[in-house]
C-alpha cells in the first residue's frame, strides 16, 4: 500500500485515494477527429520509470493532484496541485541522475 | 521425567509443571517452554512425518520456522483444526492433540511408502512426460489419483469459530527480530526517544542468545543482558514489544505486515481474544535483524529421522532441556557446530565422532579434541543406516584427489549436520533491496534498497556477537535519527559467544555413492534430491527459476529456507556456471505462512462489506419488506402480506400504484447539490442534454456520458435557484458521478465558479406515485400549490412537508402522477410512517423495487446498467433527440461524433411482445433472426428487462437489438432450451404512450 | 526423445542420463523468416504453430530473461471460454478447443484438467448478467449450465450457500469444459515442441530496437545479442508491450498494473473445481499438488514492481473466507505479483500494426493464460497470412480509433 503525498494533507495511505490515470493528457476537443479522440481516450505512455499521474484524495480533502512516481520502485518524486507547473518526469529523472 | 531424552537439568522450561498431550493418539507429557517437537524428541519419538512424494519417514531437521519435515495437524475441534504446522512452531499446552499427516493407515505403516520403491521413475518432472495416453485417462484416472496422493494436511471440515483482528500501526523504528542485533537496535532507538516496535516470532526475546550458553555480554551471562534489556524496553513509554509476532511481508513505503499469534499456545484461551492479530505497521525506518538459518549438508540418505542440524540439537538442549539422542555423530563443514557436540557431551550424551568436511578442520577442531572428542577431518558421510530412525553412519575419507574411500561405520542414533549459515535476507529482498553475492563466503547479502530498511547482525552477514550488538546499536541509532527522532551516542559492546559461520559449504558433499543413483536430499519436504537438480540442468533448465519450477525445490511450506542455496550451488555446478549467473530465486511473501483468517480480520458476516440502510429502513422492516442488495444498499424489494407470495405482492403493488397510490423509498438515489454562478454552464457541459436554459423550479431528465459517448448515468437535474441545482444519479452510480463531476470542476474547468457537494445521505426521499398521490400529499404541504397548473409535471420547489423543510419534486418513474418528497434524513423514518398511514387510508400501499421495475418497464423507462451496458449511446437507447448537438462543448461530444457510433445497424433499445400473454421472456435471453439457430449463430441482441405486466395482463420485455427501432414490427426469435419463442419488436413504451396520466 | 511411460521407464533404468535438453539454446542467427519477441506461453505457442501448422520453421523466439518468466508463470491457471460477447466467445473457445488436445499435440503433459468452472451470482443483478452469459454461450455452442445454490454446493462441497451471508449466492453458471492447466508446463511444452521443429529459442536476449526498411516496413531487431533481421516480427510481451512498441515509435492503448495471486500450503483435495466470483472478487481452485490457488485483484495504478498492497490480498481473502468459512485457518504460503497490460475495454489486441511486417499480441489483462494456445495460433496465422485471422480481426489495434470496442467489462457492468 503506497504512501501517497497529497499536496494539501501530506503523505497518506493509498486506500484514501483513487488513481485517476496518467496526467498531462488533454481532454479531446469537441471536434477532435477519431484518431485524436482515440489518442486522448485510450492511448497512454505507460512509462516504466518516472510517470506523472493524477490522484484524488477522495477520502480526505477530495482534491485532485498530480504526482510523479517511479513505476518500478513505486517511489514518489513529488506532487503538485492541478494546474501548477511542475518538472516533467524527464527533468526529474535528469535531476536525480545528477545527484 | 518427561521422556527418556529429557536432560537432567537446563533449558528454559518449567519443570515444576507437567503438560499432557497426544500425538497420533499416543499420550505424552512435557513442560511449559516445550514445543511439540522438543517434547516428542524428549520422549524419543523420531518419526514425525512422511515426505510429499516418496512418503519417506521423516523426523526433525531444525528447531524453528525453517523446519521442512515435521508438519502436523493440531486439532482442537472440527472448526479449530490447523493443518501443516511445523512441530517446532507449536508451543505445548495441556491437552494439545496433534496428528501426523500424509500417511495411511498410520505414520509407521504408510501404504504410499511404496512410492519410494518407484523413486527411479518418479524423478523431477516425470508427470510432464507421461499420463498422456489414452487421452481421456488424464482427467478421469491419473489426475484424481495424483490429487488424492498429493497435499499434506486436511483442511478443517467446519467453519472456524475463532476471530481474527487486523490493526494499523505506525512507528519511527520497527525492529524485526529480537536477537542480539535486534535488541541492541531497539534499545538504541528507544534511548534516542523514538517510537519503537520490536517484534520476534518466538515466544521469548533473545534470538540466538537463547541457544548459546557460551555467550557473555559486558562480562555477564547473555541471559542477564537479555532480561535487563527487555525490561528496560518494556518500561520505555514509546516502545511496543510484540512476541510470537513474525514480520511476514514487506509492502511499499515502509509498510510491513506482522502476524501475531495470540491464543494458539493457550490450553483454554479466552474466547474474547482473537486467535491472531495482523499488524500493518507503517514504519519510518526498519531495522532488519532476522538472523540466519543453518543449512543441512547434502549427502546420501541425509533425510533419515535423526539427521538434524547442529543448531537444532543445541536449541533442544539449551532451550528445552532435551538431549536429542544418546549416541551422536556430528558432520560439519564449519566451526560453530562443534559447540553442539561439546555441549551434548557435557550433558552426558556420547559423541561418537565429529566428522569435519574440511581437510584440516578449523580452529575448534583442536578444542574439541582437547575436550576428548574424536574428530575426523577431511571426511564425509557416505551412507546412513536405518529407515525410521538412524542406527549408524558410514564415514568416507576424502582423498587428495577428491575421491572418497569408504571408511568405518559408526553406530549412532542421531547425526547432526551443519553446512554453515544463510543470512535471512527475505524481507530485505521483498523490500526490493538489491542482493549482493559474497564470493569469498558464498552467501547473498543485503545491498541497497529504495525502501527505508537497514539490515543488522547475522542477516547482514555479521557473525561475532560483539559485532552483531555494535551493528544493531548503530542501526537502531541511525534509524531513530533519520526517522526524525533524537540522537544517541555510539556504543561498543564487550561480548563473547558463538561466532556462527556465515557461508560455509554449499551443494552436495563429496561421497562414495553413484551421483545418478544416490539420493542426497536438498529439499526434504518436496523430496528433491541433488540428482533431480542435475537432471533438470541436463534437460536444459538453466535459470534457477526454471530449476525451481521443474524440480519444485524451494516451493514447499518452508519456501526453501534450508535448501535454496544448496540447490543453487548444485545447479550452478551442473551448468558449469558461477552461482550469481544461475541467479537467485525471488524471495516472495510471506516469510512464514499466514492464515487466511488473519488477512480477513473482522471483515466477515455483516462486516464483510458495509451495509447501507436507508433512513426509513426500520419502517420498511416493520411493513414486512423483503430486501435486496443493491451495491452496499439494502432496498425494499417487495412488501408481501401474510400468506401472499412475492409475485402476488408485486402484482398487487403495481395495481395499487396504477389505481390508487403507492409509497416508495427512493432514498438510495445519488444526490448532488451543484451551486455557484456558473452552475448552469457547468451542468450544460456535463450532461448531453441542454440544461443552460432550464428554468428555476423546473426539472429535466438528463443523460451523462463520458468523453467516449457511451451512456454513463442518468437522473433528474432540478433548478432550485439561478445558481443552485439538485441533481440525482443512479443508486450505483453516485460515487463515480460525483468523482467525474469533481474531476471536471477541479482540473478541466477550474475557471467555473461552481461547488459540488454529495448530499445522498442528507436527504431521505419518499416517492408517492399514483392517481391519488396529490390527495395524499397536499394536506401535508405548506407554502405550495400542488395543482397541475401551478405545479406541473417536472416541477421542483422548496416547501414544508409535514412541518419539515422539504424539497418537493413532481417527477415520475412509473408513468403516474408522482411526487418525490426530499426531507432531511433524520425525518425520513417519520415521513415514511406518516405517508404509509395516509396512503393506506386511501387504499394505497408501499411498494418495492420489484414493482418499481414493472412500472417503469411498462412505460419504457430504462435503467442504466440493466438496459444499458456501457456500450450504448444516448441515441441507441432512444434519447438521441435530447442530445444538445448545438452546444459548443459537452462531455461526450467528440465521442458521439464517431462514424461507428452513428451506424444504423447499431443495437438499440426496443420493446418485445410475445403472442402468448402468459409468456414472460428471460432477462439475458438472446435474440436471433432464425427460429432454430445453429450453434455459433450471431445474436441480434438480448432481452434486458422482462416482467409480467399486471396493467396489461401480459408479459412485456425491453431488449437491445441490432437496428434498434428500425426493426419495429418485425419478428425476432428468442432461443430457449425448450425451443424458440417468437417475439414482435415493438415500441418500448407499452403503457400510456401519450403520457396522459402524468399530466394531471 | 519422445515422452512416454516407456521412455520414462527406460531412463529410470539408465539413471536418467539419456534425457536431452528439452529445448536447444542456440546462438541466434543473423536472419530469420519470422522473429517472435517474447518467450512467454503466447510467443512460444505462436512459434510452434508457425512451424507446425504454417510451415514456417525459420523462426526465432527472443526472450529477455528466461522463458516463461513473466505472466506465464504467475497466473492462476484458469482456462474457460464462457465469455459474454461473440467476439470473445469465438476467441476463447478457439483456445479452449486447442487446450483439449494440447498435451498430445505437444507430447508434453500440460495437465489440462477440465474440472469445471463455476461462476457465482450474488443477487438479482448478477443473476441477470450470468443468465445473459448462459444464453449467449449456448447460442455460440459453448457449454454452460445454470446451477441453483444447492446444485452449486453439490458440485463444490464446502461452498457457503447460506442465505444469511452478506451477499448470498443465488446461483451459478458452470462450464464443465473449463478448468485449469499446469502453467509452466505449457511454456516448456511449446518450447520443446517448437525447438524440435527448428525454432530457435534465444533466452537472455533483450530487444533494444527495431530496424526499418526505407519504405517504413520492419527489417529486424537490435538485441542484446546483436542485430537480427526479419521481415515479419510478432511482439508478444504482455506487461512490457508499451516499452517494446515504443522502440518502434508506436504508442499503445495500454496500462500495466500489478496483479496479485497467492497459494496456500498443500492440502488434501478440498476444492474440486474452479470457483469464480466477480462480484466479491474471489477466484479459487486447487492445484494437483494440493495448493489452493487464489487470484487477487489489481492495484489501481501503473506499476512494474510485481508487488501490490496487502489490502488487495485481504480483499480477496475476505471473500474466500466468506465463501469457504472452513478455510480461515488455512495459511497463505506464497504471494506474488505479475504485470498485466490492460486495454480500456479489457479485451486483447491481436493483429497488424501501422508498421508493415510488425504484428502485436497484447492487452490480455488478467485473462491471458487461458488464451495461450489460441492467441499463439491466431498470431501465427496472422503473421503467416499477413492479414488478421477472422477470429482475431475484431481485436485489431484500430478498433480504438473507430470506437468499436469489445467491452466485456462494461457489458457485465455492475450498476443500477
Amino acid at each position: 500500500m503506497l504512501l501517497v503525498p497529497c499536496p494539501w494533507c501530506g503523505p497518506r495511505p493509498e486506500i484514501e485515494f483513487v488513481a485517476a490515470g496518467e496526467a498531462g493528457i488533454a481532454r479531446p476537443a469537441p471536434d477532435a477527429d477519431p484518431a485524436a479522440l482515440a489518442e486522448a481516450l485510450y492511448f497512454r505512455s505507460n512509462t516504466k520509470g518516472l510517470l506523472a499521474e493524477r490522484w484524488r484524495h477522495v477520502h480526505g480533502c477530495g482534491r485532485f493532484f498530480v504526482a510523479v512516481r517511479d513505476t518500478v520502485s513505486d517511489r514518489f518524486a513529488g506532487s503538485w496541485p492541478p494546474g501548477v507547473p511542475h518538472p516533467s518526469p524527464a527533468e526529474l529523472a535528469a535531476g536525480e541522475a545528477e545527484r | 521425567m518427561t521422556g527418556p531424552f529429557r536432560a537432567r537439568g537446563g533449558g528454559r522450561i518449567d519443570r515444576s509443571r507437567i503438560l499432557r498431550f497426544t500425538f497420533d493418539g499416543r499420550a505424552f507429557t512435557g513442560h511449559p517452554g516445550d514445543t511439540l517437537a522438543s517434547a516428542l524428541t524428549a520422549a524419543g519419538v523420531r518419526l514425525l512425518a512422511r515426505s510429499f512424494k516418496y512418503h519417506r519417514p521423516r523426523g526433525l531437521v531444525s528447531a524453528g520456522v525453517d523446519e521442512p519435515n515435521a508438519l502436523v495437524t493440531v486439532i482442537r475441534d472440527a472448526g479449530r483444526t490447523t493443518p501443516n504446522l511445523a512441530a517446532t512452531e507449536v508451543e505445548l499446552y495441556d491437552g494439545l492433540k496433534a496428528i501426523s499427516q500424509n500417511r495411511w493407515p498410520s505414520l509407521r505403516f504408510d501404504v504410499s511408502a511404496l512410492n519410494d520403491l518407484f523413486a527411479p521413475l518418479f524423478v523431477s518432472g516425470f508427470y510432464y512426460k507421461t499420463f498422456m495416453w489414452p487421452k481421456s485417462f488424464w482427467a478421469k484416472l491419473f489426475e484424481p489419483v495424483i490429487r488424492a496422493t498429493a497435499g499434506f494436511g486436511r483442511a478443517p471440515t467446519a467453519p472456524d469459530p475463532d476471530t481474527y483482528a487486523r490493526v494499523h500501526d505506525h512507528c519511527d523504528v520497527l525492529v524485526i527480530g529480537a536477537g542480539p542485533a535486534g535488541l541492541a537496535a531497539a534499545l538504541a532507538a528507544a534511548v534516542a526517544g523514538a517510537k519503537v516496535i520490536l517484534c520476534d516470532q518466538d515466544p521469548e526475546f533473545g534470538g540466538a542468545l537463547l541457544g548459546d550458553p557460551t555467550a557473555k555480554i559486558d562480562g555477564r551471562p547473555a541471559d542477564d543482558w537479555v532480561a535487563e534489556t527487555v525490561a528496560a524496553l518494556a518500561e520505555t513509554p514509546r516502545v511496543r514489544l510484540l512476541r510470537r509476532t513474525a514480520a511476514f511481508g514487506w509492502y511499499q513505503h515502509g509498510l510491513v505486515g506482522l502476524i501475531e499469534k495470540v491464543t494458539d499456545h493457550l490450553a483454554d484461551p479466552d474466547p474474547a481474544l482473537p486467535r491472531e492479530v495482523m499488524h500493518l505497521v507503517r514504519a519510518r525506518r526498519v531495522v532488519l535483524a532476522a538472523g540466519a538459518i543453518e543449512r543441512p549438508l547434502v549427502f546420501p540418505d541425509n533425510d533419515r529421522p535423526g539427521v538434524m542440524t547442529a543448531s537444532a540439537a543445541r536449541c533442544c538442549l539449551c532451550r528445552h532441556g532435551v538431549a536429542v539422542g544418546s549416541r551422536v555423530v556430528l558432520f560439519t563443514a564449519v566451526d560453530d557446530a562443534y559447540h553442539a557436540a561439546i555441549e551434548l557431551a557435557a550433558a552426558g550424551v556420547i559423541v561418537e565422532r565429529v566428522v569435519d568436511l574440511r581437510p584440516d578442520g578449523g580452529p575448534m577442531t583442536a578444542a574439541a579434541r582437547a575436550a576428548g572428542l574424536a574428530v575426523e577431518t577431511g571426511a564425509t558421510i557416505d551412507r546412513v543406516f536405518g529407515r525410521t530412525a538412524v542406527t549408524a553412519v558410514e564415514i568416507g575419507r576424502i582423498g587428495a584427489d577428491g575421491r572418497v574411500a569408504p571408511g568405518p561405520t559408526v553406530a549412532c542414533d542421531v547425526l547432526l549436520t551443519s553446512g554453515g549459515w544463510t543470512p535471512s535476507i527475505h524481507l530485505f529482498s521483498q523490500a526490493r533491496g538489491s542482493v549482493v553475492w559474497d564470493e569469498t563466503r558464498g552467501v547473498f547479502l543485503p545491498g541497497r534498497s529504495v525502501e527505508p530498511v537497514r539490515a543488522a547482525g547475522a542477516c547482514n552477514g555479521t557473525a561475532g556477537l560483539a559485532d552483531c550488538l555494535d551493528e544493531g546499536w548503530a542501526a537502531g541509532a541511525d534509524a531513530a535519527r533519520t526517522a526524525g527522532g533524537g540522537e544517541v551516542s555510539p556504543r561498543r559492546f564487550v561480548a563473547t559467544g558463538t561466532s556462527i559461520a556465515i557461508g560455509g559449504f554449499l551443494g552436495e558433499v563429496p561421497h562414495a555413492g553413484d551421483p545418478d543413483r544416490a539420493r542426497a536430499f536438498v529439499d526434504f519436504q518436496h523430496d528433491v534430491t541433488a540428482k533431480d537438480i542435475r537432471l533438470a540442468v541436463r534437460e536444459g533448465f538453466r535459470s534457477i527459476e526454471h530449476v525451481k519450477r521443474y524440480t519444485t525445490t524451494g516451493m514447499a511450506t518452508d519456501q526453501g529456507k534450508t535448501s535454496n542455496l544448496n540447490a543453487l550451488a548444485i545447479a550452478a555446478e551442473a551448468a558449469g556456471k558461477p552461482i550469481p549467473e544461475v541467479g537467485l530465486t525471488t524471495f516472495r511473501r510471506p516469510w512464514t505462512p499466514v492464515s487466511f483468517g488473519a488477512f480477513a480480520g473482522g471483515n466477515r458476516g455483516d462486516l464483510f462489506d458495509p451495509i447501507r440502510p436507508t433512513p426509513a429502513h426500520a419502517s420498511a422492516v416493520g411493513a414486512g419488506a423483503v430486501f435486496e442488495d443493491v451495491g452496499q444498499w439494502k432496498r425494499a424489494r417487495v412488501f408481501p402480506r401474510s400468506g401472499e407470495s412475492e409475485a402476488a405482492a408485486t402484482t398487487r403493488e403495481v395495481r395499487t400504484v396504477r389505481e390508487t397510490v403507492g409509497l416508495f423509498d427512493a432514498s438510495t438515489l445519488g444526490k448532488l447539490e451543484i451551486v455557484g454562478p456558473d452552475a448552469a454552464t457547468f451542468l450544460d457541459r456535463i450532461y448531453v442534454d441542454p440544461l443552460a436554459k432550464l428554468a428555476v423550479g423546473r426539472c429535466r431528465y438528463a443523460v451523462m456520458t463520458r468523453d467516449d459517448g457511451f451512456v454513463f448515468d442518468d437522473g433528474i437535474v432540478a433548478r432550485l435557484a439561478p445558481d443552485r441545482f439538485h441533481v440525482t444519479t443512479t443508486t450505483g452510480g453516485a460515487a463515480r458521478v460525483a468523482n467525474l463531476i469533481e474531476d471536471f470542476l477541479q482540473t478541466e474547468w477550474p475557471d467555473l465558479d461552481v461547488w459540488a457537494t454529495s448530499v445522498t445521505e442528507q436527504w431521505a426521499v419518499m416517492a408517492l406515485q399514483g392517481p391519488k398521490a396529490r390527495e395524499v400529499l397536499a394536506p401535508l404541504v405548506e407554502g405550495l400549490d400542488l395543482s397541475g397548473a401551478a405545479f406541473p409535471h417536472m416541477s421542483v420547489a422548496e416547501c414544508r412537508v409535514a412541518g419539515v423543510p422539504a424539497r418537493l419534486f413532481r417527477v415520475s418513474f412509473t408513468g403516474e402522477l408522482g411526487f418525490e418528497v426530499n426531507v432531511p434524513a433524520g425525518h425520513g423514518e417519520a415521513l415514511f410512517r406518516l405517508l404509509a398511514d395516509r396512503v393506506a387510508a386511501v387504499g394505497g400501499a408501499p411498494y418495492g423495487t420489484d414493482a418499481m421495475h414493472v412500472l417503469r418497464a411498462e412505460k419504457g423507462y430504462l435503467v442504466v446498467g440493466q438496459d444499458t451496458d456501457g456500450t450504448l449511446t444516448p441515441a441507441d437507447v432512444g434519447l438521441g433527440r435530447s442530445v444538445g448537438r448545438g452546444k459548443p462543448d459537452f462531455v461526450g461530444k467528440a465521442g458521439l461524433a464517431r462514424a461507428d457510433l452513428a451506424d444504423p445497424d447499431r443495437r438499440g433499445l426496443v420493446g418485445l411482445s410475445v403472442a402468448d400473454p402468459n409468456v414472460v421472456l428471460v432477462e439475458g435471453a438472446q435474440l436471433t433472426a432464425d427460429a432454430d439457430p445453429k450453434p455459433g449463430t450471431s445474436a441480434l441482441g438480448f432481452v434486458t428487462s422482462a416482467y409480467f405486466s399486471p396493467t396489461l395482463g401480459r408479459g412485456i420485455a425491453l431488449a437491445v437489438v441490432a437496428g434498434g427501432r428500425t426493426r419495429i414490427g418485425t419478428t425476432v426469435h428468442v432461443p430457449m432450451p425448450g425451443g424458440s419463442i417468437a417475439a414482435t419488436v415493438v415500441s418500448p413504451v407499452f403503457f400510456d404512450p401519450e403520457g396522459r396520466r402524468l399530466h394531471v | 526423445m519422445r515422452f512416454s511411460f516407456l521412455s520414462l521407464l527406460r531412463q529410470a533404468f539408465a539413471g536418467h542420463r539419456g534425457w536431452p535438453e528439452q529445448w536447444r539454446s542456440p546462438e541466434p542467427k543473423r536472419v530469420y523468416d519470422v522473429v517472435i519477441v517474447g518467450g512467454g506461453g503466447h510467443g512460444l505457442a505462436a512459434a510452434w504453430y508457425l512451424a507446425s501448422e504454417f510451415g514456417i520453421r525459420d523462426v526465432a523466439v527472443l526472450e529477455r530473461g528466461w522463458i516463461g518468466s513473466g505472466n506465464s508463470g504467475r497466473n492462476t491457471t484458469i482456462v474457460r471460454s464462457n465469455y459474454l460477447l461473440e467476439e470473445s466467445e469465438a476467441l476463447y473457445d478457439h483456445s479452449l478447443k486447442l487446450w483439449e488436445g494440447l498435451s498430445q499435440a505437444l507430447n508434453y503433459n500440460v495437465m489440462f484438467s477440465p474440472r469445471g468452472v463455476m461462476m457465482l451470482a450474488h443477487g438479482h443483478h448478477d443473476r441477470v448478467v450470468l443468465t445473459r452469459h448462459l444464453h449467449a454461450n449456448r447460442l455460440a455452442g459453448i457449454d454452460s449450465e445454470w446451477l441453483e445454490p444447492e446444485a452449486a454446493r453439490a458440485f463444490c462441497p464446502g461452498l457457503n450457500i447460506s442465505s444469511t451471508i452478506r451477499y448470498p449466492i443465488v446461483g451459478a453458471t458452470l462450464q464443465r469444459r473449463g478448468g485449469v492447466a499446469r502453467h509452466d508446463a505449457v511454456v516448456w511444452g511449446f518450447a520443446r515442441a517448437a525447438s524440435a521443429l527448428g525454432v530457435d529459442i534465444v533466452e537472455n536476449c533483450p530487444v533494444t530496437g527495431f530496424l526499418r526498411n526505407p519504405d517504413g516496413s520492419i527489417a529486424g531487431v537490435e538485441t542484446g545479442r546483436g542485430t537480427i533481421r526479419a521481415k515479419r516480427i510478432g511482439v508478444s510481451v504482455a506487461g512490457h508491450t508499451s516499452q517494446v512498441m515504443d522502440l518502434a515509435g508506436l504508442r499503445m492503448p495500454l496500462e500495466s498494473y500489478p496483479l496479485q495471486a497467492l497459494v496456500s500450503e498443500p492440502l488434501k483435495p478440498v476444492i474440486s473445481c474452479v470457483v469464480l466470483s466477480n462480484t466479491i472478487h474471489a477466484y479459487i481452485s486447487q492445484s494437483d499438488k494440493g495448493d489452493l490457488v487464489i487470484g487477487a485483484g489489481t492495484d489501481q495504478y501503473v506499476s512494474y514492481g510485481q508487488n501490490g498492497g496487502p489490502q488487495i490480498t485481504a480483499h480477496t481473502l475476505d471473500a474466500i473466507c466468506e465463501l469457504f468459512p472452513a478455510l480461515r485457518r488455512v495459511r497463505m504460503m506464497r504471494n506474488w505479483g505479475g504485470i498485466v497490460d490492460n486495454t480500456v475495454d479489457r479485451s486483447p489486441i491481436l493483429g497488424t500494426t501501422p508498421i508493415p511486417g510488425l504484428y502485436v499480441n497484447c492487452g490480455w489483462g488478467t485473462g491471458g493464460f487461458k488464451a495461450t494456445p489460441g492467441a499463439g495460433h491466431l498470431l501465427a496465422a496472422t503473421i503467416a497470412r499477413g492479414e488478421p485471422h477472422p477470429i482475431a480481426a475484431p481485436f485489431s489495434l484500430d478498433r480504438f480509433a473507430r470506437g468499436r470496442l469489445i467491452d466485456e467489462a462494461a457489458a457485465a457492468a455492475v450498476a443500477h
